[in-house]
């Protein structure tokens, strides 16, 4: 096949250069191939230096999350033929410090992400004897689609707040404990709240919509952060007007 | 900054790259996104103005004739239109953003955004005809 597109790839050799450069390699277009398929090419045929992370290379796994064209994607679900002619610029998810070339360290939204306990929480435990939680089709229709998040972190990279404030706990981690605040089986709501309900949680939110426009498996987060806002002040309003109660989680 | 750098310790050459203070204006949905975020004072605006004009009003007809008077002002015509703008765009956005914050489920099942925001812009209309009703009907 004659036809090429051209990949504007961003390297970051740490070892040798102090900021990130862009190297430029020809791959063949075509029409089945998405972007990783072609760094793919570029690291078997081309290029063996080129560093990148994937795995399942079918938008299950959330790793190869990176940005083309400005915008952060799957690079396994984004197909070349959808920036033809081209070029096509890569380069690594925004906002995240860069190991090397594509790679990011994602550390500190592994911490975050731990700090919102996202699983169940019991304060009865059950024995595993006395059988299972059970749940109906409409308990699970509640937090089903927050519970769509793969990490991939493309709504970090698509938040201006994540690159503004450093310690915001950002829109995949809120998403994901409103996925278990929403669980009929969970009771950590009121541990989960001290977390959320900080400046570094739900109020750095601005509401400005990138993250759901940019989840490749429509988590919707931002619709999850403006969720868990009107619920805090209500359990605020509560335990101002009924300081006696416990301020109930559900 | 707290423990969110510890990890600095086993990297230490990564790169990171500054957040330029003109990021939102460099594409024009960011742009749209801090328009709406300086709407708010706009809002704020148009509140403080109806606060001088309820103070006005409770000063005397004098007062109230005064607070006309710099109303008409043409410097002041053109903050007034300028905030109209702004608070036109401000309501319109919050409308359309409402049923992301709300979402209202009948029967189990999630309405479509659409009927969360119609009756919000159906409130708002059937408000401001009252309003200049009022304001018409009055004379």
């Amino acid at each position: 096949m004659a036809e090429t597109i051209r990949l504007d790839v961003a390297r970051y050799r740490p070892e040798q250069e102090g900021e990130p450069t862009f190297q430029s390699y020809e791959v063949p277009l075509r029409k089945e191939w998405v972007v990783l398929d072609a760094l793919n090419h570029i690291k078997d045929k081309v290029d063996g230096s080129l560093s990148y992370r994937w795995s399942c290379r079918m938008g299950v796994c959330g790793s190869c999350g990176m940005m083309v064209n400005g915008e952060p994607k799957l690079t396994c679900a984004t197909f070349l033929t959808h920036y033809a002619p081209g070029p096509i610029k890569v380069e690594p998810l925004r906002y995240f410090p860069i190991v090397r070339d594509l790679v990011v360290e994602i550390t500190d939204f592994m911490a975050k992400l731990k700090s919102v306990k996202p699983w169940i929480v019991r304060e009865d435990e059950k024995l595993v004897s006395e059988g299972e939680y059970l749940q109906t089709p409409a308990q699970l229709d509640q937090f089903k689609q927050f519970s769509m998040c793969i990490n991939c972190l493309c709504c970090y990279a698509a938040c201006p707040v994540v690159g503004l404030d450093q310690h915001f706990i950002g829109p995949a981690a809120i998403a994901l404990a409103q996925r278990y605040n929403l669980d009929s089986r969970d009771q950590g709501n009121e541990e989960r709240l001290d977390m959320l309900s900080q400046h570094e949680g739900i109020w750095g939110c601005t509401f400005n919509g990138e993250c759901s426009k940019a989840c490749p498996k429509n988590v919707d987060p931002a619709g999850a952060i403006q969720q868990y806002k009107i619920k805090a002040v209500t359990e605020w309003f509560k335990s101002v007007l009924m300081p006696w109660g416990k301020g109930g989680t559900k | 900054m707290k423990q969110a750098h510890a990890y600095t310790l086993y990297r230490p050459k990564w790169y990171r790259k500054r957040v330029s203070t003109w990021w939102w204006a460099q594409q024009w949905r960011s742009f749209k996104f801090i328009l709406r975020e300086l709407s708010s004072i706009a809002v704020g605006y148009v509140g403080a103005m109806l606060l001088w004009m309820i103070w006005s009003l409770i000063q005397g007809p004098e007062s109230y004739a005064n607070f006309l008077a710099w109303l008409k002002s043409p410097l002041i015509i053109v903050m007034s239109l300028i905030a109209f703008g702004f608070v036109l765009y401000h309501s319109i956005t919050w409308f359309n953003l409402a049923p992301k914050a709300m979402p209202v489920r009948v029967g189990g099942k999630r309405l479509p955004e659409w009927m969360v925001a119609a009756p919000n812009y159906v409130a708002w209309i059937v408000v401001s005809a009252v309003v200049i009703w009022f304001v018409i009907g009055g004379k």
